[in-house]
C-alpha cells in the first residue's frame, strides 16, 4: 500500500500534466498562480462569471479546466493539493467529497439552509432533466407529457424509435447515474422507461451535449433525462427542439461548488466560492448565465435532489454494481 | 461598644456560608444536568444510529454466493442532521471490506444481534460508532456480516451547547434566589440580636430589671446570663447604698452625742484659748455630721431616683418652708435670703427628693456668699419651669464649672470652707430623676446661680 502510495505521489504531476481536458482555459494575467477550477460545467457558461471575478478581484488569473464528472471526481480524489475549486454536476459525487473532508468550510451566512451541505458545498443552480424531442422527426407524433406518454408512444411506434433515442450511459457519466437513480428511486416507471428504450435500441451518451448535438442534427429524434439547462440554450437558437419538463416530476439537480480543503490558493479560493453565491443571489442572467436556485416553494414540485448525506447510498460499491446490472439488463438487453 | 473585640460578623458568616453553599448547589445542578442532557443526547443520537445501522444489515442476503446488502436510500438519509453531520458506513464480511470506508474497522468478536456504540475520531473530527453483527446461514455454512455507521457529532454538541446556555441561566437563577434567602435569613437573625441591644441600650442607667420580651431560644442562654449579672449587680448596689445609709447612721448618732457633750463643756469653761478650740471642735463636727447626712442623702436619692414617690409638688411652698427652715444660718451670717416666687408652681415629682436638692443648694450659696450679701431663690414658668438659687459670692471657677457636679469633686480656692463634694453631685441627680437637668452658670457680678431645670 505504501508502495503504491509512493508510485502514485511520483507519477501525479505527470498524470495531471498528460491529463486530456474537454476544454481548458486562462482567463486574466498569468503572471501569478492562477486559481484553478475543476469543473464540469462548460466554459460558455462560466466565462462571463470568471470575468467578473477578474474584474472585482486585482491582479489575479483563473484557469479553468473542464471534465467529465466520474473523471472530475477521480482525479480530484488524487490530487486535491492541485486544484482550488471543484465544480460538478454530480451532487453524490461531490457530497462524498465535501463528507470524505475534501472541501473547506466557506462562511456565507445568506445562502438558504437547504442549497448547502455543511458550510464546505454549496448550490448555485437548479436544473431539471428534460425530455428532448427534435419537432421535425416527430412529425405527426404526439408531443409527449410525462414518462408514461414515453412508454406508450415507444410502444406503438417502435420503427420509428428504432436506433433514434438517446440518453446517458450511466456507467460512463456520473450525472447520468445520479438522475438514473434518483429516477429509479422516485418512480416504478423509470425502469419499465428503461426497458422499451433498451428494446428500440437506445444510443449511449456521456454528455448532454452530444446528445443535443445529434438532435439537432436528426440522428436522434428523442432524448431522455438531459440537462434542460443545455437544451434550453440551444432551443433559443433553433426551433427544432422541444424541451419538455415531465408533468408527474422533473428530476432536479443542483449543480454544486467547493473549495478545496488543501487549495494551493486558498484565500482567492474562498472569495471565488463567495463571488459566485452573490452573483447567483442577483441573478443577472448576462453575469450569471446558469439557470438561478429555485424558490424553496418549487422546490417540493420540482423534486430536487436534497443535498444530505443519502446521496452516498448509490456510490456504495454494491449497490452501484447492483444498480448498473439492473440498468444494463433492461437497456442493452438487444446486443 | 469601643472596648469590645469584635472578631467576624455574624450575619456575614452566615450569608457567606449560605450563598457559597448556593454557588456550590448551582455548580453541582450545571454538572450534573448538563451530565443528564449529555447522556439524552447520546443516547439520541445512538438510537438513530442504531436504526440507520439495522437497516442496513436488515438488507443482507446471499445472492449467487455472494454477500450483497441493498440498502434502502432512508437508511443514510435518516442521519441527516441540522448540522450536516458527516456521515460514514463500512460493510464487512468477517475481516473483508465488502464496501463503504475501509478506515471503519469493526471490533471483532462482536456476537450477533446487539448492537455495539463507540466513540472514536476520523481525521480530528469525534464519531460515534454503531456497528451490528449478523449471522447469515449459505450453502457452505455461516457467513458474519457486520455493519458500521459512523457519524460526526457536530449537532450534537450543538444541542448540548444549547443546553448548556440554559443550565447555567437556571444555575444563576437558582442562585440568585438561594443568596436572596440567605441574605433574608441572615439579616431576620441578626434583627433579633439588634433588637435585644437596642432594647439593653434604651434602658436608663439605673434600670437593672430583667429583660422580659420574648428571645429566640439560641439567644435564651445568653439572655438569661444577662438577667442574672444584672440582678447581682442589683443586689449589690443595694446593698452597697445600704451599707452606706448605715454607716453615715452610724457615724451621725456618737457626733451628736460628742456635740452635745462639747456644747456643754463651753458653757463651763471660761478661759479663752479653751473655749476658742471648744468652739472649733464644735464646729468641725458639724461639718462632719453634715457631711454624713450628705452621704446619707446622695445614698437615699440613688435609691428613690429609680422609683420616684411621684406627688402633686408646690414648688413655690417647698421653697418657703426651706427658707423658713434655713434662716437661723442666714442670719448668722447677716445674709437676706429673697424669694421672687408669684403663684403656685406645680408639678409631679418626689417631694423629699426636690426638697434635699434645693437645700442642698441653698446651703451651697449662703455657704459659698461673704456675709452680709443676699441670695435670692427664683421660680421661672416659661417655657420649661425651673428654679435659680443666685447668690452674690465669688461664683463658679470657669474652668471647674463642668466637672463640679461630679461626686465628691471640690472646688479648689475654697478658703478651708468645708465640704464633702456631694451637694451639687445630689441636686444634679435629682434633676436627672425628673427628667430634667441642672445648669451652673455665673452671674454679671461674679455670683453663682445653679438653675434646676425640672
Ligand atoms: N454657691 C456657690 N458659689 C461658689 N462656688 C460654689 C457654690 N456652690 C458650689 N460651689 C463649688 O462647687 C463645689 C462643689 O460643691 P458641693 O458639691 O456642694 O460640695 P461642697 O460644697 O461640700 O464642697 C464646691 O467645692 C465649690 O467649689
Amino acid at each position: 500500500m505504501r508502495y503504491l502510495v509512493f508510485i502514485m505521489a511520483f507519477l501525479l504531476p505527470f498524470s495531471v500534466a498528460a491529463q486530456e481536458w474537454e476544454d481548458r482555459q486562462v482567463f486574466g494575467t498569468p503572471n501569478a498562480p492562477p486559481l484553478r477550477i475543476l469543473s464540469s460545467t462548460d466554459t460558455s457558461f462560466f466565462a462571463p462569471i470568471i470575468e467578473d471575478f477578474i474584474a472585482s478581484t486585482s491582479n489575479t488569473s483563473v484557469e479553468y479546466l473542464v471534465t467529465g464528472t466520474v473523471d472530475l471526481d477521480q482525479l480530484f480524489r488524487s490530487a486535491p493539493d492541485q486544484f482550488d475549486i471543484v465544480i460538478s454536476s454530480a451532487m453524490d459525487l461531490q457530497l462524498k467529497l465535501a463528507n470524505d473532508g475534501f472541501s473547506s468550510s466557506v462562511v456565507y451566512v445568506d445562502h438558504p439552509e437547504w442549497a448547502q451541505w455543511h458550510n464546505s458545498l454549496f448550490a448555485f443552480t437548479s436544473e431539471p432533466a428534460a425530455i428532448v424531442i427534435n419537432r421535425q422527426a416527430f412529425d405527426d407524433l404526439p408531443v409527449p407529457s410525462s414518462r408514461q406518454d414515453l412508454i406508450q408512444l415507444m410502444r406503438d411506434h417502435p420503427d420509428r424509435f428504432q436506433e433514434r433515442v438517446g440518453t446517458y450511459d450511466v456507467r460512463q457519466s456520473g450525472l447520468g447515474y445520479l438522475f438514473a437513480t434518483q429516477d429509479a428511486r422516485a418512480t416504478e416507471t423509470y425502469w419499465r422507461l428503461t426497458e422499451v428504450m433498451g428494446r428500440v435500441g437506445t444510443k449511449l451518451y456521456c454528455c448532454s451535449g452530444q446528445m443535443i448535438d445529434d438532435l439537432q442534427s436528426g440522428d436522434l429524434i428523442m432524448a431522455y433525462n438531459v440537462l434542460g439547462s443545455y437544451a434550453k440554450a440551444q432551443a433559443e437558437t433553433s426551433d427544432d427542439l422541444i424541451v419538455i419538463l415531465p408533468s408527474e416530476f422533473p428530476t432536479t439537480m443542483m449543480r454544486t461548488i467547493m473549495a478545496s480543503a488543501t487549495a494551493p490558493n486558498p484565500q482567492l479560493a474562498d472569495s471565488f466560492v463567495r463571488h459566485l453565491l452573490n452573483l447567483q443571489s442577483i441573478g443577472d442572467p448576462v453575469i450569471f448565465p446558469l439557470p438561478p436556485l429555485a424558490g424553496s416553494h418549487d422546490f417540493q414540485a420540482q423534486r430536487t435532489i436534497n443535498l444530505d448525506p443519502a446521496l452516498l447510498t448509490y456510490l456504495d460499491q454494491m449497490k452501484r454494481e447492483a444498480f448498473i446490472r439492473e440498468w444494463e439488463d433492461a437497456i442493452v438487453q438487444v446486443e | 461598644m469601643a472596648d469590645v473585640n469584635v472578631s467576624g460578623s455574624l450575619r456575614r458568616r452566615l450569608a457567606l456560608i449560605l450563598t457559597g453553599g448556593a454557588a456550590l448547589l448551582a455548580v453541582i445542578l450545571f454538572l450534573v444536568v448538563r451530565a443528564l442532557a449529555a447522556q439524552v443526547a447520546q443516547q439520541g443520537q445512538d438510537n438513530i444510529l442504531n436504526a440507520s445501522m439495522a437497516s442496513v444489515l436488515d438488507t443482507a442476503v446471499i445472492r449467487e454466493g455472494r454477500v450483497t446488502l441493498d440498502f434502502p436510500y432512508s437508511s443514510l438519509s435518516m442521519l441527516n442532521t441540522a448540522a450536516d453531520d458527516r456521515v460514514f458506513y463500512a460493510i464487512h464480511e468477517g475481516a473483508t471490506l465488502l464496501s463503504g470506508y475501509d478506515w471503519l474497522v469493526p471490533q471483532s468478536g462482536l456476537s450477533a444481534g446487539d448492537a455495539y456504540f463507540e466513540t472514536t475520531s476520523f481525521n480530528g473530527d469525534q464519531v460515534r460508532v454503531a456497528t451490528g453483527v449478523r449471522i447469515l446461514t449459505g450453502t457452505d455454512g455461516p457467513r458474519t456480516v457486520s455493519v458500521s455507521i459512523a457519524q460526526t457529532q457536530d449537532a450534537l454538541s450543538d444541542t448540548l451547547n444549547a443546553i448548556s446556555r440554559n443550565i447555567v441561566l437556571l444555575g444563576l437563577g437558582f442562585f440568585m434566589l438561594v443568596s436572596a434567602l440567605a441574605i433574608w435569613a441572615a439579616s431576620t437573625t441578626s434583627g433579633q440580636m439588634h433588637r435585644l441591644t437596642t432594647s439593653v441600650t434604651r434602658r436608663g442607667p439605673q434600670d437593672l430589671s430583667p429583660v422580659t420580651q420574648p428571645v429566640p431560644s439560641e439567644m435564651a442562654p445568653l439572655v438569661g446570663s444577662l438577667n442574672r449579672l444584672m440582678s447581682r449587680l442589683d443586689h449589690t448596689l443595694a446593698q452597697s447604698e445600704d451599707f452606706i445609709a448605715e454607716a453615715a447612721h452610724r457615724i451621725r448618732t456618737p457626733l451628736a452625742t460628742v456635740r452635745s457633750h462639747a456644747e456643754a463643756t463651753l458653757q463651763r469653761v471660761e478661759q479663752v484659748e479653751n473655749r476658742k478650740s471648744l468652739q472649733a471642735m464644735v464646729r468641725a463636727i458639724d461639718e462632719s455630721s453634715r457631711a454624713a447626712g450628705q452621704l446619707l442623702d446622695h445614698a437615699m436619692v440613688t435609691f428613690r431616683a429609680e422609683n420616684l414617690e411621684m406627688s402633686q409638688v408646690d414648688l413655690a411652698d417647698l421653697l418657703r418652708d426651706l427658707g423658713q427652715s434655713m434662716s437661723p444660718v442666714a442670719e448668722m451670717k447677716d445674709i437676706s435670703i429673697t424669694m421672687e416666687i408669684d403663684g403656685p408652681a406645680t408639678l409631679q415629682g418626689d417631694a423629699i427628693l426636690l426638697q434635699n436638692a434645693l437645700r442642698n443648694l441653698i446651703d451651697n450659696a449662703l455657704k459659698y456668699a461673704p456675709v452680709e450679701t443676699g441670695v435670692t431663690v427664683r421660680i421661672s414658668k416659661a417655657a420649661r419651669l425651673s428654679v435659680s438659687i443666685i447668690d452674690e459670692g465669688q461664683g463658679f471657677a470657669s474652668d471647674e464649672i463642668q466637672t463640679l457636679s461630679g461626686r465628691f469633686v471640690r472646688g479648689k480656692d475654697m478658703d478651708n470652707k468645708v465640704g464633702s463634694g456631694l451637694g451639687l453631685t445630689i441636686a444634679h441627680e435629682v434633676a436627672i430623676a425628673h427628667g430634667g437637668e441642672m445648669i451652673l452658670t455665673n452671674t454679671a457680678e461674679g455670683g453663682a446661680c445653679v438653675t434646676l431645670y425640672l
